[in-house]
């Protein structure tokens, strides 16, 4: 038992630092702009596939560095020559923009490189087991995944807090109009956040590419999520970000390992539903099997009793 | 001079139409079967695979002296989609359609195909299934216009269960299978069928997880090794089975594994990652293996072309049965051709006969167990570059993988 649990955190950590690469760049954006960015789990799977195809060519430590930095001139692109044009005629025109441009991300990859999955391997370096728990190997890579998530949210965490740059960002969040007074140029620091934001998604993307399958649909299968976490934690909190990501991260790996099910409960007071019917299936799905809608089920509930998210101070 | 050009143009047109008119005299087959999205791997090794044949039995004249065609169609792994796609591929004029990845898909073609043919006499389609295994198909929902190439989930079942009842060291068994109809089957006839041969043989884990949804399975590889089970029963199929091993690879996890698809694209590398050497079993109706020279040849003609191996022998005898159909009836109608299908027996790609059953149109045909690992002097393929390949194991005739069918269909007159 202590072995399940130790390996489902360790899991359920990994899976939500990663959640929290891509929700701190989509939080930072929604708060700032207002935007809720459709294209931003896109982003992550360009990171992905730019991974694999500079490791290609050049390794997977040029990779690392280079395909966010590609991303988010990407990013930084789109905000200069879509978004903002698109900002003029509205927020309806903004989310439709992000949102057909999550199509034509999609449809761009799979003209490059095919709708199969591509073949992104752990660099050889990390592609051994880091540790042994209970006869449980851990491998390298993840525990790499790990280190470089925290020390994202270190880093971002200190920028925004202990810089100027911070400041400056952090007071455009809630008062844009004043900043610009000030003589600071809001625009610049619009496209620069919109940049940032995608080249995390596409951190996120490299280091989760030789794990979890690059593949065109990949955005679609984390995307939904993505927004999860950020009405969750609460919009343009990233303490709030990391949380709900954690959360979420290990509210699913830990459901899957409970087989309890309704009927387990129930069983001992005798009322056990006629098999074959509607109620007797509902009465024997476990928590496991329910895993894949938690997320969602525990949106509907912030959504109900706190709707500015756990940290948030905004209405969604 | 623009009267001169216009009737250069209508000319121009009306050998471009008449091109046209030619190009329907082929035989099309709508392939129906994810090309996109995470079925898209095994989607693709499909539509190789029905190429090849196709062009093989072109080179040799096709058949009823018109030229095979196959024309792909993109459904996601998705009823609905699906649906869509083969109304799409009637009106591109296919008569012949055939699919075979997601018994959920299957189950929503086989009933619109029934539906279809009932609502436009005379314009029949047929539905050739070379993939999708859940039994319902040829029992309680079997229809004339389905045919089916694969051995249905519940004989795959009975053969390895009958492999495993002599493998003294199975003692904790772990079912994971994926949460469709298909994987439910599996786990049924799993849990039925060992309790039967092998009743000291105790379950420890049932689970089912989404279909080609998970992209990381360590959270359920820990599951697996936390209730000490020696050996894990699966049928998952496509990236669910080489994420599963993959995962099972990284956690160092050793235990016996039996399956369906351990063969897909992925599979192979991951089985070689984890050093499970002979370890994975996969019940196949063929592997490369398998000491039959026309086989091989085709096999090693084939790796040249594409690349990868022949995951769906299956394919062959289907196309194969199909040639010799439309040619014995010599035309394409989908009544005359299922009618000529009933009963037809054929020397199936491995050697062996095998046959499709009149009563419930499901092909009966040698079985294969096999497991994967380190090459014997005989056996000279291997998989994905990995030094590996497949070994049988045991042998299954044709006779001992029949099992009783509760079909009663409605035949056109």
């Amino acid at each position: 038992m202590a072995e399940l649990v130790l390996i489902a955190t360790l899991n359920g950590v990994l899976f939500g630092l990663l959640l929290f690469l891509m929700a701190s760049g989509l939080t930072l954006i929604f708060s700032m702009m207002g935007v809720l960015n459709f294209a931003h789990a896109s982003f992550y799977m360009l990171g992905a596939f730019f991974g694999y195809q500079i490791a290609r060519w050049a390794g997977f430590w040029p990779a690392l560095i280079l395909a966010p930095v590609l991303v988010g001139f990407v990013g930084a692109l789109v905000e200069r020559f879509g978004l903002r044009s698109a900002h003029k005629h509205g927020h309806v025109a903004e989310l439709l923009f992000t949102f057909g441009l999550a199509f034509v991300i999609e449809e761009l990859v799979q003209i490059v490189w095919g709708k199969a999955p591509v073949d992104f391997r752990v660099p050889t370096l990390l592609n051994f087991p880091a540790f042994t728990v209970f006869a449980t190997n851990y491998p390298a890579y993840k525990l790499f995944m790990l280190a470089i998530s925290i020390a994202i949210f270190v880093g971002l965490f200190a920028m925004l807090t202990l810089t100027r740059i911070g400041l400056i960002v952090q007071a455009a969040l809630t008062h844009p109009h004043m900043v610009a007074h000030l003589g600071h140029n809001v625009p610049l620091v619009f496209m620069s956040v919109f940049g940032v934001g995608a080249a995390l998604a596409g951190i996120a993307g490299v280091i989760a590419g030789p794990t979890l399958v690059t593949q065109s649909s990949m955005a679609g299968l984390l995307g939904p999520i993505l927004f999860v976490v950020v009405v969750v934690g609460g919009l343009g909190s990233l303490q709030g970000a990391l949380f709900a990501s954690l959360l979420i991260g290990l509210l699913q790996t830990f459901a899957i390992s409970v087989n309890l099910s309704l009927a387990d409960i129930f069983g001992a007071s005798g009322f056990n539903p006629q098999s074959g019917t509607v109620l007797s299936d509902l009465w024997r799905v476990t928590v496991a099997q329910t895993a894949p809608i938690l997320p969602y089920a525990l949106m509907v509930l912030v959504l109900i009793f706190k709707p500015t998210g756990l940290f948030g101070n905004r209405e969604t | 001079m623009t009267s001169r050009l216009l009737a250069a143009a209508g000319v121009a047109a009306l050998v471009l139409a008449s091109g046209q008119a030619s190009a329907q005299d082929t035989i099309k087959i709508a392939y129906i079967d994810p090309l996109s999205g995470p079925g898209a791997t095994v989607g693709e090794v499909g539509l190789e695979t029905f190429q090849f044949v196709a062009d093989e039995l072109n080179a040799k004249g096709g058949a009823a002296g018109r030229r095979f065609e196959i024309l792909p169609y993109d459904n996601k792994t998705n009823a609905q989609e699906s649906l869509v796609q083969v109304q799409k591929a009637i009106d591109a004029g296919a008569r012949i359609i055939t699919q075979g990845n997601g018994s959920s898909v299957a189950a929503a073609l086989s009933d619109w195909v029934a539906k279809y043919n009932e609502r436009n006499p005379g314009k029949e389609v047929i539905y050739l299934n070379y993939a999708a295994v859940d039994p319902v198909l040829t029992n309680d929902k079997c229809t004339f216009y389905h045919f089916r190439w694969d051995a249905d989930s519940d004989i795959k079942m009975e053969a390895l269960t009958n492999y495993m009842k002599g493998q003294e060291s199975i003692k904790k068994v772990y079912l994971i299978n994926q949460d469709y109809s298909f994987g439910q089957s599996v786990r049924a006839a799993a849990a039925a069928m060992l309790k039967a041969k092998r009743p000291d043989v105790q379950i420890v884990g049932d689970e089912l997880h989404p279909l080609l949804k998970v992209t990381d399975f360590s959270p359920y590889i820990a599951k697996i090794k936390a209730s000490g089970a020696d050996t894990v029963i699966t049928g998952n199929w496509s990236q669910d089975i080489a994420l599963l091993l993959k995962a099972a690879a990284d956690a160092g996890l050793q235990v016996n594994w039996y399956t369906y698809y351990a063969g897909g694209t992925g599979g192979p590398t991951a089985i070689k990652q984890a050093g499970l050497n002979h370890r994975v079993f996969a019940i196949l109706e063929g592997e490369a293996n398998v000491d039959h020279p026309a086989s091989q040849a085709t096999e090693k003609a084939f790796r040249d072309k594409y690349g990868i191996s022949i995951f769906y022998p299956r394919v062959f005898n289907e196309m194969r049965m199909l040639a010799t159909a439309i040619s014995k009836v010599n035309s394409i109608d989908a009544t005359k051709v299922g009618l000529a299908l009933e009963g037809m027996t054929i020397e199936v790609f491995d050697g062996g006969e095998g046959f499709m059953r009149k009563d419930d149109h499901q092909f009966f045909q040698p079985m294969y167990i096999a497991s994967f690992g380190e090459r014997g002097p005989n056996e000279p393929f291997d998989e994905e570059k990995t030094g590996w390949g497949w070994r049988t194991e045991a042998t299954i005739t044709t006779e001992d993988t029949i099992l009783p069918t509760s079909c009663k269909m409605t035949r056109p007159d």
